[in-house]
């Protein structure tokens, strides 16, 4: 893998390869495609929150002329979800509703406005049960239980990890901070709906096109679900119309159309409306935190005792690992000499939660970022000194051991306090006018898979033919965020081409290798990786032909411009289309793969697989705000923002990826919120969306989207391909909490819950103006039977990475999915420092 | 199932005459989409809430979720397949491809036709004026700044052809 800067496509603004169909309306998305013979599918959803499935009467929507099937759970005996510890969901329900918005039965018709008219002619008898609405609701109430698996009662999972003795070090500390946060929960609102069709292909095998993330896990949910042989299944993943996360779990209404197209031997389409999105959510968890942080009189910390309490809604989804990850980062920025994290996710009767954009760390880093605002306040120093003095260093392992390669933080953080006069303007604004700044962390790629393989993360097939085209085969699903393009890149630049040159074939799990999806800003790392061996292999084929050719040896064979030639020589050599057919000639046909696992985890206590990630981008942010006087109502003016990306592959979509992350944070930060209210009792006391529609459930307009300045630190890291690490999702997390540091420079109060609304700024205002404590947030942290905690030294003690409490490697939670890769050769950490 | 009415209605589409009969119910956007295979418009809310399914109507900006295809009688309506002049992209297509400006490609038929309303009324429009004309358009992926720098970069495109011919 190249460090070098001898670069010719990768880090050159260009085009992306699907820019050109994007413009022209000829991307075909999920729900463009047309296929002879159609139907259409429409799902009957439950409108009750909790309630036992009586009856269901389909007889006036199967009598209507036209409507061609109704299934229901009997139809669906196999249960499916996206994490092994968690297969509880049905594609459509049985026994029992745990939402509204259930899907309880699908009508499968000759035109959607008939499926939808018969879905409404469908009739389901309930009875309700209690109801849950929220985490300290669910933690008093362990009857009726929403699911009959998790841990207890309505507590899906509670996880505790400790590492060193953090209760002795954040005692004997100078100071102690207690701090109590919230982030509200928020969803992904991509512009395109889901949609799937399933069909029966030519060869008689199920194929079904959806807008996913994830077709590897669609693929697998649908094999099982519907019980049918791996090998006879096929997903094609259509470009999506923006995922965010939203599409990462595999859905009901993807595996009914597999089922319906199977059953009736027609494609069948499902298109979700706004509100149906709403209610698929997997979107961001609400979490209630707890910070108890220890800290010398310089501001050095001692201990950090985290708890976060997460609102996971009526399923699984991928709640363990958000759990886990609540807690993982906060030693990748900051050298935390000891750490406890306990973590509990509790069932509620609302659309489930899971991965949104920054996964389960955008909430602590919330909480972690404002309390250090408040430490440095208290200290009476500049936040940026305070965060210099203790950065995670390069080529490290953490206290939660975590193995830190390249960080380029320290950098960040001079960049975007010069770039912002920081240190000129913190605390000496005219009032209303504030500056917050913030740090954060994000994983290129999680260590390891959702299920538990011993198998690549992620595969590239390379084909040459004679007329010089080389098509490029992965798994990778295009999203939006360029991986079709860091793919055509990345060959071009090992083979001396142009992307022009590269044909595609990305996201169809029948044809193309495998790559687990598009999440944990996984791709352009693994698929990169995997793309640069193909690309190499292929090279040093073609190479010793051309060698052969030219009568030199094959190390002095450079691929450039488009042609192969003498190093020593240039005006020696053939062009790339000679080339191939030199290869083909003495090789036969040409083809080529190439494959990533990322190095093994360092850590082997339970839990030690969520965090681990084969390299950590890093970012650093300043926000200016105004606040205006009379209405509190909050302007973001500028944001300034450094991220350490190790490698640029196109500096236009890295940009577009910073801006894009900056505007999905601030829009979080300052109105974004799955808000719920509960229908009167005769209206069964569901719990509904406030506001399932895209003009209430307010985002970012042009109108509010302030100017971004934005800065690459590019220090190469070497398990990147060329260098590279993510930009997708890191520059996300350090928004929410520098608006909030931002208000706090403002007007002096403090608002420690999101999103930081006029109307908190105004409350927390009002208790200011009364002599009480001059914040809005959360005052405490329910009681909770926390499980015992897993007791690791860590490395800075001496510890091994194991448990001293726990017997290694046998947990319920490894055996299913979580579970550390085995150990691979070539993947260490140098200079480990305590 | 309630009988459907029909409707037969002609008008110019991207330039060309058509005639097209549809359940009188339907919006434009469903008839482009379901009848005349255009599904370069996209639909984002079928509420008029999010600007995705935007599309030119004598000239004008309009949420074609919003308006019945019956009243598209007579009219002139351009999509974004209408928007390239032949094989060449349209000034405001390549800058969108060259600018980051499309990521996930979904909402940026409906960016484009709005953009292309303002630089036909207004060629010279200040970043202001793109972004007051744009708010109706949402975008999840860019943070609309790449989408305002691609409007520029086409404005002045456009002016300076204007000024050669």
């Amino acid at each position: 893998m190249s460090a070098s800067k001898n670069l010719k496509v990768i880090g050159q603004a260009r085009r992306r390869v699907d820019g050109r169909a994007k413009v022209l309306g000829q991307t075909k998305f999920a729900d463009d495609l047309e296929f002879t013979r159609m139907l259409f599918c429409r799902l009957v959803r439950s409108t009750q929150p909790h309630a036992v499935i009586k009856a269901i009467d389909a007889s006036k929507a199967l009598a209507m002329e036209g409507v061609k099937l109704v299934m229901t759970g009997a139809d669906f005996p196999v249960p499916y979800g996206i994490l092994p510890v968690s297969q509880d969901e049905y594609p459509l329900v049985r026994g029992k509703v745990r939402m509204v918005g259930d899907p309880v039965a699908a009508v499968i018709a000759t035109s959607e406005e008939l499926a939808i008219e018969a879905a409404l002619a469908v009739k389901v008898e309930y009875e309700p049960l209690k109801t849950i609405s929220d985490p300290l609701e669910a933690l008093k109430t362990p009857e009726p239980r929403i699911h009959d698996y998790g841990d207890h009662g309505n507590v899906h999972k509670a996880v505790a990890l400790e590492f060193g003795e953090v209760d002795a070090a954040i005692s004997g500390a100078d100071r102690v901070f207690e701090d109590h946060f919230f982030y509200q929960g928020n969803t992904h609102l991509p512009i395109e709906q889901h949609a799937a069709v399933g069909t029966v292909d030519t060869e008689g095998k199920l194929c079904v096109y959806s807008s996913t993330q994830t077709p590897h896990y669609v693929h697998r949910a649908l094999a099982k679900a519907l019980d049918i042989a791996p090998h006879l299944v096929r997903v094609i993943a259509t470009p999506q119309g923006g995922g965010f996360g939203g599409k990462t779990d595999p859905f009901n209404h993807e595996i009914v159309v597999g089922k319906a197209a199977l059953v009736l031997g027609r494609p069948v389409k499902i298109s979700l409306t706004r509100e149906e999105v709403f209610y698929c959510h997997r979107g961001r968890h609400p979490v209630l935190m707890k910070l108890r942080t220890g800290v010398k009189k310089d501001g050095t910390i001692t201990g950090l005792d985290l708890q976060t309490l997460l609102d996971g809604g009526a399923y699984g989804s991928y709640g363990v690992a958000s759990t886990f990850y609540t807690g993982a980062l906060q030693c990748v920025t900051y050298a935390l000499p000891t750490y406890r994290f306990r973590g509990c996710r509790t069932f509620t009767n609302k659309p489930p939660c899971g991965p949104k954009r920054g996964h389960g760390t955008p909430q602590p880093r919330f909480g972690q970022e404002v309390q250090l605002d408040k430490i440095a306040v208290a200290l009476g120093m500049n936040p940026a000194d305070l965060r210099l003095k203790q950065l995670t260093p390069a080529n490290s392992i953490t206290a939660n051991w975590m193995k830190v390669g390249t960080t380029g933080l320290r950098e960040c953080i001079e960049q975007v306090v010069k770039r912002s006069g920081y240190r000129e303007k913190w605390g000496k604004l005219p009032p209303g006018r504030g500056i917050g700044l913030a740090c954060s962390t994000y994983l290129t790629g999680a260590g390891l898979p959702i299920y538990w393989n011993d198998l690549p993360h992620t595969g590239v097939q390379l084909q040459f033919d004679r007329s010089g085209a080389v098509v490029a085969f992965c798994g990778a699903a295009e999203c939006g965020q360029g991986s079709d393009d860091v793919l055509a890149a990345t060959v071009a630049e090992v083979l001396g081409l142009t992307t022009r040159d590269v044909r595609l074939v990305t996201g169809d799990t029948g044809i193309t290798p495998i790559d687990l999806g598009s999440y944990s800003s996984r791709v352009t790392l693994m698929m990169g990786n995997a793309a640069i061996q193909a690309a190499e292999r292929a090279k040093a084929l073609i190479g010793q032909a051309v060698s052969k050719k030219l009568e030199i040896p094959p190390d002095r064979v450079v691929f450039a411009g488009g042609r192969v030639f003498d190093a020593s020589d240039p005006s020696k050599g053939v062009s790339w289309q000679d080339a191939v057919i030199l290869g083909e000639s003495m090789h036969g046909t040409l083809g080529t793969t190439g494959s990533y696992k990322p190095p093994p985890a360092a850590g082997k206590f339970k839990g030690g697989g969520v965090g681990p990630s084969p390299a950590y981008s890093f970012t650093a942010a300043v926000v200016e705000v105004e606040v205006d006087k009379d209405t509190c109502f909050l302007d973001v003016k500028k944001v300034w923002i450094a991220h350490d990306i190790g490698q640029v592959m196109n500096p236009v979509l890295a940009r577009g990826q910073v801006e894009g992350s900056v505007y999905m944070g601030l829009s979080e930060a300052m109105m974004e919120e799955s808000a719920f209210r509960r229908l009167p009792a005769n209206l069964s006391g569901a719990l509904v969306h406030k506001f399932p529609s895209l003009l209430e459930y307010k985002s970012l307009t042009t109108l509010e989207m302030p100017e971004v300045d934005t800065v690459f630190i590019e220090e190469p890291d070497p398990n990147g391909p060329f260098g590279a690490k993510e930009v997708g999702q890191g520059p996300l997390l350090p928004m929410p909490p520098c608006v909030a540091n931002a208000v706090y420079d403002a007007v002096g109060v403090r608002v420690d819950e999101s999103p930081v609304t006029p109307e908190k700024i105004a409350k927390a205002l009002w208790e200011k103006e009364h002599g009480r404590e001059a914040r809005f947030g959360p005052k405490e942290f329910p009681k909770i039977e926390w499980p015992e905690a897993s007791k690791v030294k860590t490395p800075f003690e001496g510890g091994d990475g194991t448990a001293s409490n726990e017997k290694p490697r046998k947990s319920k939670l490894l055996a299913s999915g979580f579970r550390l890769a085995p150990d691979s050769p070539g993947a260490k950490v140098e200079g480990v420092k305590s | 199932m309630t009988t459907t009415t029909t409707q037969r209605i002609s008008f110019t589409l991207n330039g060309d005459p058509v005639s097209v009969t549809f359940g009188t119910h339907k919006t434009l956007l469903e008839v482009l989409r379901e009848d005349l295979n255009l599904t370069g418009t996209k639909h984002g809310c079928e509420l008029g809430e999010c600007g995705a399914c935007a599309v030119l109507v004598d000239g004008k900006p309009v949420l074609s979720c919003l308006m019945l295809a019956v009243e598209a009688e007579g009219t002139k309506v351009t999509t974004v397949e209408g928007l390239a002049d032949d094989a060449r992209l349209h000034p405001l297509q390549e800058a969108f491809a060259d600018c980051g400006a499309a990521q996930c490609g979904y909402c940026t038929p409906g960016f484009l036709c709005t953009a292309k309303a303002l630089l036909d009324k207004k060629p010279d429009a200040n970043r202001r004026e793109i972004s007051e004309a744009l708010a109706g358009n949402l975008c999840r992926c860019t943070g609309y700044i790449q989408i305002y720098e691609a409007v520029e970069t086409a404005a002045a495109k456009m002016a300076k052809e204007g000024a050669k011919k």
